[in-house]
């Protein structure tokens, strides 16, 4: 399948201060795609340069063939044909459900356009508030009709930044796995924004997490977690905890757990100092043989409970485990490491 | 109680036409009436057309868009607001009359009569300076929802294909058009109600109408009659404003979000600036400066007794005006928030109406009541046996104090029923829990709470007092002058020079709220 988009290092921001920086991102028809990363990272930044609405300083932006940001060609937003989801859905409060969602489209015959308007409220379950006003839909509603305001023209890229945001939890869970429904059915190609991970490992088949303006590492959702490339997105993308260690071979590292191995080798020579990562997952309590740790905070979540721990070498570590297994802060426990992939960074 | 005091004079204006003098009423029906209703019609239409587009394009400007100078246009163009109308139009006479420096520099560069110059005394001449004066209520309120309304939906327009001109008139203007459409109303209101602006343009309207029917014919009834024609046009407006506004509601519903500026460059950022700072020119810097030359030239020969008497006479009304209709306003508001029911509720709507009414018909119904309530008076003076002078309301101070109290109420209700509503129930219900009375509550809570909303409401009615023409000249006592009368005896006579020192006066007092309002919308 053809790149649909192709960023090639593009870089916004004004005089003194750069917001996105040597940005690079390409991806592909029909997939869904997420910028992952802090407030203020920039991802709302490449969001809207995509969109047509930040100039970029140098690099390009090319969507299906067409460079349509550069640092001399701007095409206007609205030459651009690309949808978008804003933050505040951003619908239009004087117009109501239906001729919001049939904004994009009014080139279409009358006739045309109330098929899709149909089509499109049907999609996202919302056929009874054709003839609202924004004003008299709740939050997720609103929110339903933005999207289906968006994806009316049949736009060849979506844009979505931070949709969920003004929702509650209950909701924003529900909602996303049911956008997520519509664009896969749909096989539209999207660029979702968000600072929750959660919601971008749901809606993303790919994701970029972003800081400081630039890609720290785009892959899979599971490659993230289990393979983060670099310190800031093992400290970003779920918990865990790093410690110390010596390299003891290209294997093994030596901890104040006791010797460490995983499924990979390391080029470092020995003796080289690493911090190592150990997620929640990856720390067992209670086994046959292991380092005693002392239990300084435990955390009930109902199905499991996740205990803070301190190693003898003054280390702290995670632990996530199924809660029949209760034991109280201050008590001792024995722990053992089970980490098919061990992610060790050079100190 | 208070919404009685601004319905009687209402009443009474209608009830002119139980006693109808048939003769003055048909010769006024068959020569004036059609002029009127042209002229006024006229003069709306142009002010209308003239403030939306002024307002709504200088609002988007200074909202919307990034050029040198806007922090400052900002707020400099809500100057004008402190020049009463009839200033501006003494000050665009003398300047463009055949006898003006503009026409006299146009004739010595050009040679005698080499030139066309426009009439200054027309229509088109009275709706520009009433625009230019006007059009700052719609740049006001037009403005701050440009700010509020945020940039996505524009954004969102855009990317659903509108270019940005479709996206200003299909997106932002209907977001906003609640806030122009109050702005507007503002404007046309005032337009209606300005006497003192098309006297000096000697254009007939049904304000100059009144004024000669006192003072001309000194016939009340055909005055009266007069009076409820415009209190006819006015209720009209006013039933529209609130009928247009009851179905914009939805328009508020939007959220704000940061403001994004549409960065000019080249030749339009310079437009921008021209277009800004010819309006400001115009419509502030050169007839204040005008002025300034006016009163510099006469100042050491009036500024004398009699100056310091108009001040002091202006300053005492507006001072107990201002006192009497805080007061009023509070009681207002106390009531309306202790008992909300629908008596209540529609009584201090009835109160607040009296802004819409124009000040000569306020001052029609107010004589006419009070010259009937005298009657009675001084028939029962008689019956004790006591010799009264003739007359004891009428031509009173008292009279004018309370026409000033009825027509700015509500003025003063604005401010101090929104800083009410800021101060939570449960606030004064803590105060009543430690043992303090309502009396004391008042006193310990809601006036140091209150100060702000009261001082900004003394200070509206104050200056408003101060700019009144049409009520004041109809009912101030014999040879009692305020500054206001003073301009208008001078201008009638074409005496610009000696006008300029009330005036500038005028501007200076009135440019005092203009700052309170400017201070408080930055710090939004």
């Amino acid at each position: 399948m053809p790149e649909i988009l192709k960023i090639h290092s593009i870089r916004c921001g004004y005089e003194d201060s750069v917001v996105v920086n040597d940005f690079t991102l390409n991806f592909r028809e029909t997939t869904q795609n997420c910028l992952l990363g802090p407030s203020g990272c920039g991802k709302t930044t490449v969001l809207r340069a995509i969109a047509g609405f930040e100039p970029i300083t140098s690099g390009e932006i090319i969507l299906d063939g067409r460079v349509i940001s550069s640092k001399d060609i701007m095409i206007p937003p609205e030459q651009r044909g690309i949808g978008m989801v804003f933050q505040d859905y951003a619908l239009f409060p004087h117009l109501s459900v239906a001729e919001n969602v049939a904004f994009g489209i009014r080139k279409l015959s009358k006739k045309n356009q109330q098929k899709v308007v149909h089509e499109m409220m049907e999609l996202v379950g919302l056929e009874e508030c054709v003839d609202r006003y924004p004003h008299e839909l709740s939050g997720g509603q609103q929110q339903r009709v933005a999207v289906a305001r968006a994806l009316a023209p049949e736009p060849p890229l979506l844009l979505m930044d931070e949709p969920f945001s003004n929702l509650d939890n209950d909701l924003r869970e529900r909602l996303a796995l049911d956008i997520r429904e519509i664009l896969r059915q749909r096989r539209t190609t999207t660029l979702f924004v968000t600072h929750d991970q959660d919601e971008a490992f749901v809606i993303g088949e790919h994701v970029a997490v972003m800081n400081e303006g630039s890609i720290m590492q785009w892959d899979m959702p599971y490659n993230l977690y289990h393979e983060p490339a670099n310190r800031f997105v093992a400290d970003f993308i779920g918990q865990g905890r790093l410690i110390d260690g010596v390299l003891a071979s290209h294997e093994s590292v030596q901890t104040s757990l006791g010797l460490l191995a995983g499924n990979r080798s390391y080029e470092w020579p020995p003796e080289t100092r690493v911090d190592v990562l150990l997620r929640p997952d990856d720390v067992l309590l209670d086994v046959e043989e292991g380092m005693s740790c002392l239990i300084t905070d435990r955390h009930f979540k109902g199905a499991q409970i996740m205990y803070t721990l301190r190693t003898p070498g003054g280390d702290e570590l995670l632990s996530l485990v199924p809660s029949h297994l209760d034991i109280n802060i201050g008590q001792k426990v024995k722990v053992g490491v089970d980490a098919e992939h061990l992610i060790v960074f050079r100190q | 109680m208070l919404a009685m005091t601004v319905v009687m004079p209402l009443l009474v204006v209608f009830s002119g036409w139980m006693q109808t003098e048939n003769v003055i009423w048909e010769h006024l029906a068959q020569t004036v009436l059609s002029d009127l209703l042209k002229n006024t019609a006229w003069l709306l239409l142009g002010v209308g057309i003239g403030v939306t587009i002024l307002g709504v394009g200088l609002a988007w400007l200074t909202a919307k868009c990034e050029f040198p100078g806007r922090r400052y246009f900002d707020w400099a163009l809500m100057l004008p607001l402190a020049v009463p109308a009839y200033v501006m139009a003494f000050v665009a006479l003398g300047l463009m009359d055949f006898t003006g420096p503009v026409q006299t520099a146009l004739r010595q560069l050009l040679g005698q009569n080499n030139f066309w110059f426009p009439e200054v005394r027309s229509t088109g001449g009275v709706v520009t300076v009433m625009t230019l004066v006007l059009y700052p209520y719609v740049y006001m309120l037009a403005r701050s929802s440009f700010i509020t309304q945020g940039n996505s939906t524009v954004e969102a327009a855009r990317i659903l294909g509108l270019n940005a001109w479709a996206a200003f008139f299909r997106i932002s203007i209907p977001t906003a058009r609640p806030a122009i459409v109050a702005g507007l109303s503002l404007a046309l209101m005032e337009t209606l109600a300005d006497f003192g602006t098309v006297a000096i343009f000697n254009y007939d309207t049904f304000t100059t109408a009144i004024y000669k029917a006192w003072f001309g014919l000194f016939n009340l009834q055909a005055a009266s009659q007069l009076a409820s024609f415009l209190l006819i046009l006015v209720v009209i407006a006013l039933t529209a404003e609130r009928n247009l506004r009851g179905k914009a509601k939805y328009h508020e519903a939007t959220r704000s979000s940061r403001v994004h500026r549409y960065q000019l460059t080249g030749w339009h950022r310079w437009a921008a600036v021209l277009t800004a700072s010819t309006i400001l020119l115009i419509a502030f810097v050169v007839p204040v400066i005008q002025l300034g030359l006016w009163a510099w030239g006469v100042l050491s020969e009036d500024m004398d007794v009699r100056y310091v008497s108009m001040l002091t006479n202006t300053l005492m009304l507006g001072g107990m005006a201002a006192v009497i209709t805080v007061i009023g306003a509070m009681i207002l508001a106390f009531t309306r928030r202790s008992h909300d029911d629908l008596v209540v509720r529609s009584s201090v709507n009835i109160a607040t109406l009296g802004y819409a009414l124009p000040g000569s018909v306020l001052a029609v119904g107010i004589m006419l009541t009070f010259a009937s309530m005298d009657n009675v008076l001084l028939t029962m003076a008689r019956l004790i046996g006591w010799q009264s002078p003739g007359q004891i309301l009428t031509g009173s101070v008292f009279a004018l104090v309370i026409a000033y109290v009825v027509r700015f109420l509500a003025v003063a209700y604005g401010p101090i029923d929104s800083g009410l509503g800021r101060i939570r129930a449960s606030i004064a219900e803590a105060a009543r829990g430690l043992g303090s009375s309502p009396a004391a509550t008042l006193w310990r809570i809601y006036l140091p709470l209150l100060r702000p909303g009261l001082f900004t409401a003394a200070l509206l009615v104050l200056v408003d007092v101060m700019k009144e023409m049409p009520a004041t000249m109809l009912l101030r006592p014999f040879g009692w002058d305020t500054l206001a009368v003073r301009i208008y005896e001078m201008t009638s006579e074409g005496e610009w020079e000696r006008a300029a020192l009330p005036a500038i006066t005028l501007i200076l007092v009135g440019l005092i709220p203009v700052i309170v309002l400017v201070r408080r919308s930055s710090k939004h």
